[in-house]
């Protein structure tokens, strides 16, 4: 249990049209550990995302990713994660497939047979083809996760990850985070909904939310 | 070649979209056409007064075309999310842009590049005109999608930064459109147009090495507003 963390958030503060949204946000994650950041909407659980993700720099503190300052090889850390954001960066005109075949592309990844088998285990297998503005809000989900299954990054960023899905849906992402988490992945993900899995910590970010005056 | 690469990707992609919808490829053709077809409609069809204009207007509709489809080259992947994954992923981001900058040239700058010819022809405009102005809006396109990618990545998160982009990109013209119509002009004057078009090529090399940084830096600022 005790192994040494691979994450480690050190006093992270972000700053927007010079108001505190959060600030001292410091954790440290190992492998096989899962957080969830909390808050109700607009206490920036989408930023801290983005900021983990390097899409947006900290006002203040830093991140390491196994013990180096991610700005120092961001290439390298940009390999090991896997961003999925609000918007599940699919493109409607364009079938499952060539989604999942553009993402390979993009990441150097081969195309090869793993595009069919993470669909398959997205449970898209009846749908590669079909463009995806004919799929439903909860399959474009299922699209954005079977990215997930093809890119086998260590450390997961999902920004609400849940909407959209149905019941199996939900179940079926808790089958892979806990796979993910038995092969020594790290997920942070936000949501407002409570998942029926064990161990998974939390992050109320209001907690860390400056005072307004 | 590249056909497996993260910018051969970006490239197979936007193409395969511009292919998928249309739109993307006939709304500046057809702007292009039409725009230039009105020209002759209003000045009247005086062939020697047309071809004292035909190279300035054609050159007019190209850059107005171009601009017309600016504004969707980021914004469409900013919208559904796919900007952020180009920028996570791990590549100089500057490729990646380059990739669709060079997208965004084919499927607006060639085919008014190859399209042109014929409306040179309704404008009556002089033989001798013609391949300087197929080589110099070649050339020009090409420059103004690269310039272009940089004040489309500034204003990639704004609601209405149509305008905005305009007003960035329009200076920065300028010398593509003095040279490129300029060339034209010389050669139907029987002058030597090697020389600016030799400007333009410089104009273009300097925005190739250029332009990409640019519009990489551009984006990380641009995405968050």
């Amino acid at each position: 249990m005790a192994s040494a963390p691979l994450l480690e958030i050190q006093a992270i503060a972000f700053e927007r049209d010079d108001r505190t949204l959060f600030s001292d946000v410091s954790v440290c994650l190992a492998a096989g550990e899962i957080m969830q950041v909390s808050g109700p909407n607009g206490c920036g659980k989408t930023t801290l995302l983005h900021i983990l993700a390097t899409l947006k720099p900290p006002a203040h503190g830093q991140m390491l990713w196994r013990g180096d300052d991610i700005r120092a090889d961001r290439f390298g850390y940009l390999a090991d994660i896997a961003f999925i954001g609000h918007q599940p960066g699919l493109k409607l005109a364009l079938s499952a497939r060539e989604n999942l075949i553009w993402c390979a592309r993009l990441h150097g990844l081969p195309v090869s047979g793993k595009i069919d088998m993470a669909l398959d285990r997205a449970g898209l297998s009846h749908c590669k083809d079909v463009p995806c503005s004919t799929l439903s809000a909860g399959q474009l989900r299922r699209v954005a996760l079977a990215v997930l299954h093809l890119r086998e990054a260590l450390l997961w960023l999902l920004d609400e990850p849940l909407t959209a899905l149905d019941h199996e849906g939900i179940s079926e992402l808790e089958a892979m985070f806990r796979s993910h988490l038995g092969e020594g992945g790290i997920i942070v993900f936000s949501s407002h909904q409570a998942l029926s899995l064990a161990g998974v910590r939390n992050l109320p970010l209001t907690e860390y939310a400056a005072s307004l005056n | 070649m590249f056909g497996e690469s993260s910018f051969g990707g970006i490239l197979r992609r936007d193409l395969l979209l511009a292919f998928r919808r249309g739109s993307d490829v006939l709304n500046p053709l057809f702007f292009f056409m039409m725009t230039t077809s009105l020209v002759p409609l209003a000045t009247g069809p005086s062939a020697s007064q047309l071809a004292l204009i035909a190279p300035g207007i054609i050159w007019i509709t190209a850059l107005l075309a171009t601009l017309l489809t600016l504004d969707g080259m980021f914004k469409d992947d900013f919208a559904d999310g796919s900007l952020f994954q180009i920028i996570l992923s791990p590549q100089p981001l500057w490729l990646l842009v380059l990739a669709k900058v060079l997208a965004h040239w084919l499927v607006a700058g060639l085919p008014i590049t190859l399209v042109a010819p014929l409306l040179a022809l309704m404008l009556a405009l002089p033989d001798a005109g013609y391949v300087p102005m197929v080589i110099g809006l070649a050339i020009g396109t090409a420059c103004f999608s690269m310039v272009g990618a940089v004040g489309a990545a500034l204003t990639v998160a704004l609601q209405r930064g149509g305008v905005l982009l305009s007003l960035i990109v329009m200076p920065l013209y300028f010398p593509v459109l003095i040279f490129g119509a300029s060339a034209v002009h010389r050669a139907v004057e029987g002058q030597d147009y090697y020389p600016v078009l030799a400007l333009l090529g410089a104009f273009f090399t300097f925005a190739l090495l250029t332009a990409p940084f640019a519009a990489a830096a551009a984006l990380k600022v641009g995405i968050n507003g």
